[in-house]
């Protein structure tokens, strides 16, 4: 079979190019959804972080060493086979939310080093005003922390997506999975498995570009 | 207006200031000045609670206000505070700058508090960089700037910590000629600096402190005339 004849039979013969479509979106969604639940987690966990309370604090630093000791295959099984076992729910819900809580706990570390990145005068010019604690954090602190954050918050996007690929462990057709998939049916592994590499450095170059450009934005104070 | 009763503040084993007792009254210029170290800039810093007292009394305008149920933030508004290194927000323009603290704490509208940030930028001509960033501006304009910020919550009390330390030498000038016109307007002001001249020119008081104390205190003229105190003697002897 010639390079042409080995492309068409695993990505396009027996409807396999459907196959390839639906296991991106999977992933796609994945990373998508677990991206917002971690960015969310990771910015209330990161107050707790930085917060005066003791108890918060303590939540936040239990959260982060037990998700960051565990691998994320492990933690995924455990969402899968025991937290959502007994509900029957999407498979890929339960994987937005596994990699959710767990991008969330890299994301407090993440935001948590933004928000003291910013200079402590900032703070002190804030409460002196007049602002309360809180109202200083949202309105001075943490624009400027997210400045800070951007590259390191595209770093974990990027992994993200590559760590999606594992989704296969709990029997979701990610890209990686049906990659494997085809390769099993059509005993090529070199044209399947290509493409799906290809696909996700696609993605990540395309969110290093993105970001990059808003990162550019967001410079516009620094430039006056 | 305000009143320092037995202030004492130390950092761990480290004891900066000593059972101090000071009264500030309306419309009093009072200079601080002192080697470093000798606990001005901590002094200055108590008042609005920016370090917490390990001991004593900070009554302002008839409150204490280092008790549990002072409600510091609303006390601040009345207390501007300008600093060193000028601390202007990087992420907001000049104009906003000046403006957030009132807008958020819904003391003045937006329009009412743009119009108020243009007339204080005006008096300082500096009306033309409202839409700059900080960035963009020397030091001695940002320090002009920072005092327009405080400024803009119509404070009661101006709190000034080494107003002019981090400046070039050439900026120096301008900034104090903003605190003089201040001054001259009757504001009530704290200034710990290295001014002598600023301090002989405008202060109503002058405030000598080493060690964590107030060690000699008087009227300019007799302040710098006649020394008392041999540290204070042999400070200025250093300075002078």
């Amino acid at each position: 079979m010639n390079i042409l004849e080995q492309i068409y039979q695993c990505l396009i013969d027996k409807g396999r190019w459907q196959l390839i479509l639906e296991g991106l979106g999977a992933t796609l969604t994945i990373a998508a959804g677990a991206i917002v639940i971690g960015t969310v987690i990771g910015a209330v966990m990161a107050l707790c972080r930085v917060s005066d309370n003791k108890l918060l604090r303590g939540i936040s630093l239990v959260y982060i060493t037990v998700i960051r000791g565990i691998p994320m295959v492990t933690q995924l099984m455990i969402f899968a086979y025991i937290i959502f076992a007994p509900v029957r729910m999407d498979k890929v819900l339960v994987a937005v939310i596994a990699f959710g809580i767990n991008s969330g706990a890299y994301m407090t570390e993440i935001m948590r080093g933004g928000i003291q990145g910013v200079d402590p005068g900032q703070m002190e010019a804030g409460r002196s005003l007049g602002l309360s604690k809180w109202q200083t954090m949202f309105k001075i602190i943490l624009p400027q922390a997210v400045k800070n954050i951007l590259p390191t918050y595209t770093n974990e996007f990027i992994v993200l997506i590559k760590e999606t690929s594992v989704a296969g462990y709990v029997a979701i057709n990610d890209l990686t999975k049906v990659a494997d998939a085809i390769r099993n049916a059509t005993f090529n592994a070199w044209v399947p498995l290509l493409t799906a590499a290809a696909i996700y450095l696609l993605l990540t170059i395309g969110l290093t570009k993105l970001f990059s450009l808003l990162e550019r934005r967001m410079a516009r104070s620094d430039r006056g | 207006m305000i009143e320092v009763k037995g202030l004492s503040k130390s950092f761990g084993d480290n004891l900066v200031l000593d059972n101090i007792n000071e009264t500030i009254q309306k419309g009093e210029k009072v200079v601080v000045i002192g080697p470093s170290g000798s606990g001005k800039s901590t002094f200055l810093r108590c008042l609005n609670l920016l370090e917490q007292p390990t001991g004593g009394e900070i009554w302002f305008e008839g409150q204490q206000i280092n008790k549990k149920d002072a409600d510091i933030n609303a006390l601040r508004r009345k207390m501007g505070m300008v600093f060193q290194h000028f601390n202007l927000f990087p992420h907001l323009t000049v104009l906003q700058n000046i403006t957030i603290a009132p807008v958020t704490l819904k003391l003045q509208s937006e329009e009412e508090a743009n119009e108020n940030a243009m007339r204080l930028l005006h008096r300082i001509g500096l009306a033309d960089k409202a839409d700059t960033y900080p960035s963009r501006l020397s030091g001695g304009q940002k320090q002009r700037i920072a005092i327009v910020r405080a400024l803009a919550m119509n404070p009661d009390v101006m709190l000034f910590d080494e107003p002019t330390s981090a400046l070039d030498p050439e900026m120096v000038g301008e900034v104090l000629e903003v605190m003089k016109e201040l001054a001259a307007d009757g504001m009530t002001m704290v200034v710990v600096t290295h001014e002598m001249g600023f301090a002989r020119e405008v202060a109503t008081r002058v405030l000598f402190m080493d060690g964590g104390h107030i060690v000699e205190q008087n009227t300019p003229q007799e302040f710098f005339e006649h020394p008392k105190h041999p540290r204070l003697k042999e400070f200025l002897s250093k300075v002078l």
